[in-house]
């Protein structure tokens, strides 16, 4: 060490610069030796047997569930199927992957270590990131969608989870990772800025706005289905808000910084919260003060979604975000648990119907494309790339970690979309149709709803309404026939579930209630998180014209921008919830190619990076993926733009009622008055128009991104938009469990660290 | 050398250890432990001035918060 520089950053460069001539005992590598590497990679017959063994177990996994053909399968091949397939694209495409595209440097210092400031940028755990990275993705995005695909049987959506995070999902997560942790932790906005300049940067800022909007609309519209006219839901959720500003009052006055004790606290009462819903939708005065219509729930959705997001973050979204995380671990452990000792048998067939037409009353459109984009969150999640740039960059502490962190955190949320499959597939298809049919189809009654899907021929259904009344009995709701939106559906399979774990058949109200409630919970979080990025984009493109909008403390300024954008995505909830149609069965196709036309903006942009990194063949790595996702989504669209079957092209029905109203008919289809059809004809052409924009903004992001790719390859416009490499002093492990490399390397830093305290930058070795 | 005390990484099994270890982790999930870092960091990098106490700390963190956001997911 240079005793004139006492100063650690300055000493950081000096001994990177004199390497081993410094005075003191130099320091350990910063990486395991290649040879070691290369050693601890050789196969061995034990490794060879491992392997085997897991690709057997899940070869036996995939064909019990693709080819079995007995009454019913057992939900525990989903978990066999999936957990091996995952463990194998881990250990080999993730790694090849990493090895021939990615080529991570751990002598090179990542944000985290290099711009280490104790806030943003600090090393952390890797196990913990994983934790914390993996509680950020995660969502209920994952719990919806596999819940609506279901409509097609169990096995498109099962495959089309699995294999799509093993070659789009967890692909796209990892290469955003990879490409923000070498740019300082660059969002995805200042990256597409930054590697597609101008055009190709606001095509994809609008583009990641709208389609922020519209997420957060359909999200909210799923929280109101599942409590609209429920008194105990709107009880229970209702109360997560004065739990949320309690724990909030909590940390700031009473015992700052006491997160972990006062989350404790917050997941009992809202745990009481539920309990006590019974007793209060049970009493005259609960079921008038909470007993609300969907429109009423929509407009109270709204308020709080701006309320939120001008309040300051301490109130309410930082304590909520606690119980969120809390919960969202907890519940997906358990989850995950209960399946594998319950083991429910599903006898929801392979494939179903509906795989094969185009008119199911749970969502509408051929299996391709609209299953791949129905699933949305679990297979692959655009929405992803603004977490994976963003957070996660600024703390990972080695390149070599991201593949776990990246790739498996999104194996990690694939695993969370076939459980709500599983989950979803459990219960009877009767009940499933009932529940995920629209109101205008079922009439919303138990006898019309059963009727409705006696008369859908499903082949082994036949549904007695007495049973649908007995399981709203059950799950402590007034009714259960048409709760769209997947989030009820999901519910009545977790609680069929969890109740065999815990509390039998007495706890089925109390688990049904507990998953509505972990999904608005999740939800909320979403809305008012996303409603305060969303604002903040709209004040950074208005600063360009008034530059006090860009100073966030400006009151008026935050104000309107929140107002203009809970406006925007208020307006296509209410219009979801107004919907004669249906809404959620029209509006979710929308959410779920917005989804991913974003992964393929994302992964677009990680084409060019690496394609001016000079990789070649390896680029199909990302280009395969791409081209999918390419071709589903805009497939997708260009159906709901020009389809002229009124059931799937926007366009086709908003002509059909139009023409309907000009001939002077009062009702069509699912529309029963004037008004209803005046109210098709708008709907019809805002989400038409929505298709048109979404498209066309990813159509130029793509256009603009294969263009520079060309270039790129034939060796011009390489720009190195890449930070300046910076000499790491630092190691940790970068798997789970350490090698014994590591471990040995782990132990040397270990000493070193004892020696000098002031690059011990995680705090790890003892204080 | 003792290799495998560092990360609390230990050969045998110990409940204590292994408690730790889960506290360590939740709270680096949650995010509880954001105060300890920022003392580490201001410990090791030699800074002249006091730190911050743990409730100013707490205020400051949420308003940058509230100043950059970051989304959840779907």
């Amino acid at each position: 060490m240079s005793p004139a520089s006492p100063d650690p950053s300055s000493d950081r460069a000096a001994s990177a610069g004199a390497g081993a001539a410094a005075a003191t005992a130099a320091a350990p590598p910063a990486a395991v030796d290649e040879d070691t590497l290369r050693a601890e990679q050789r196969w061995t017959p034990a490794k060879i047997v491992l392997w085997v063994a897991i690709s057997l177990v899940g070869a036996i996994g995939w064909l019990m569930l693709a080819l079995a053909r007995g009454e019913t399968v057992n939900a525990i091949w989903f978990v066999f199927a999936a957990v091996a397939t995952y463990l194998v694209a881990y250990r080999f495409y993730a790694k090849f992957i990493q090895n021939r595209l990615v080529r991570p440097d751990d002598t090179r210092a990542t944000p985290a270590e290099a711009e280490y400031d104790g806030k943003d940028y600090v090393p952390t755990d890797r196990r913990i990131l994983f934790g914390h990275h993996f509680a950020a993705i995660a969502g209920a995005g994952p719990l919806v969608g596999p819940v609506l695909a279901a409509q097609m049987g169990y096995l498109p959506g099962t495959i089309w989870i699995i294999v799509g995070v093993v070659l789009a999902g967890a692909v796209q997560d990892f290469l955003v990772l990879v490409i923000s942790t070498r740019r300082h932790g660059r969002s995805l906005g200042q990256m597409a800025r930054d590697e597609l300049g101008l055009v190709g940067g606001i095509a994809a800022f609008i583009a990641t706005l709208t389609i922020m909007l519209i997420i957060i609309a359909i999200l909210a519209m799923v929280v109101v289905n599942s409590l609209g006219e429920s008194a105990w839901g709107v009880y229970s959720v209702g109360l997560t808000i004065p739990i949320a500003v309690f724990m909030g009052l909590y940390l700031r006055f009473l015992r700052p910084g006491k997160v972990f004790e006062v989350s404790v606290v917050g997941v009992i009462l809202l745990l009481l919260a539920i309990v006590s819903g019974r007793w209060v939708a049970e009493t005259g005065w609960g079921e008038a003060l909470f007993h609300l219509d969907r429109p009423v729930l929509a407009g109270l959705i709204i308020a709080y979604g701006f309320i939120a997001a001008v309040l300051p973050v301490w109130v309410l979204l930082a304590p909520r975000d606690y119980l969120s995380t809390f919960m969202k671990i907890g519940t997906i452990v358990m989850l995950a648990v209960a399946i594998v000792v319950v083991r429910p048998s599903i006898s929801t067939p392979a494939v179903s119907e509906f795989a094969s037409r185009t008119d199911g009353p749970v969502f509408t459109g051929a299996l391709f494309p609209f299953l791949f984009v129905t699933i949305a969150c679990g297979a692959l999640s655009g929405f992803h790339a603004m977490i994976a740039s963003g957070t996660t960059p600024k703390l990972v502490e080695k390149e070599r970690q991201m593949r776990m962190i990246g790739y498996g955190g999104m194996l990690m949320e694939s695993f969370v979309a076939i459980m709500a499959l599983v989950a979803a597939v459990s219960i009877d298809r009767g009940i499933y149709f009932a529940m995920n049919s629209s109101a205008a189809a079922t009439g919303g009654t138990i006898e019309g709803a059963a009727q409705f899907v006696n008369s859908l021929g499903l082949t082994g259904v036949n549904l007695d309404p007495a049973t649908l009344s007995q399981t709203a009995k059950d799950v402590g709701e007034e009714s259960i026939v048409s709760r769209t939106g997947g989030a009820p559906t999901l519910a009545v399979g977790l609680a069929g579930i969890m109740h065999k774990l815990v509390g039998g058949a007495g706890m089925m109200a109390f688990w049904y209630h507990f998953a509505i409630m972990f999904e608005a919970l999740f939800i909320l979080t979403s809305v008012d998180a996303g409603t305060r990025v969303a604002r903040f984009m709209l004040a950074d493109v208005l600063g360009g014209w008034k530059p006090r909008f860009r100073d966030h403390s400006w009151r008026p300024g935050a104000w309107l921008t929140t107002a203009v954008m809970v406006a925007g995505w208020g307006s296509i909830l209410m219009m979801g919830v107004l919907d004669p149609l249906g809404g959620i069965n029209t509006l979710f196709p929308l959410f779920g190619i917005a989804n991913q036309l974003l992964a393929a903006v994302a992964l677009a942009i990680c084409l060019v990076v690496f394609a001016r990194k000079g990789r070649t063949w390896s680029l199909l790595i990302i280009a395969v993926p791409l081209a999918f996702t390419a071709i589903v989504t805009i497939t997708g669209s260009a159906q709901k733009i020009f389809s002229s079957d009124p059931g799937v092209g926007y366009w086709a029905n908003h002509l059909a009622y139009r023409k309907a109203l000009a001939d002077g008919k009062t009702e069509l289809g699912l529309a029963k008055s004037v008004e209803d059809m005046h109210a098709v004809v708008f709907n019809t052409a805002v989400q038409g128009s929505l298709s048109i924009l979404f498209v066309v903004c990813t159509i130029i992001v793509l256009l603009v991104s294969l263009w520079r790719t060309w270039q790129a390859l034939n060796g011009k416009n390489l720009l190195d938009t890449e930070a300046p490499r910076v000499e790491s002093e630092y190691f940790a492990p970068a798997g789970m469990v350490a090698t014994p490399g590591e471990k040995q390397l782990e132990g040397r830093w270990a000493d070193h660290l004892r020696e000098h305290p002031e690059k011990d930058l995680a705090g790890t070795v003892g204080h | 050398m003792s290799p495998l005390t560092a990360r609390g990484i230990r050969p045998t099994p110990d409940p204590r250890a292994a408690l730790r270890g889960l506290r360590r982790f939740a709270r680096g999930v949650l995010g509880s432990d954001a105060y300890d870092r920022y003392l580490h960091h201001h410990r090791i990098t030699g800074c002249s001035h006091a730190p911050l106490s743990e409730k100013e700390f707490w205020r400051r963190k949420y308003a940058d918060q509230g100043e950059n956001p970051s989304s959840g997911c779907c």
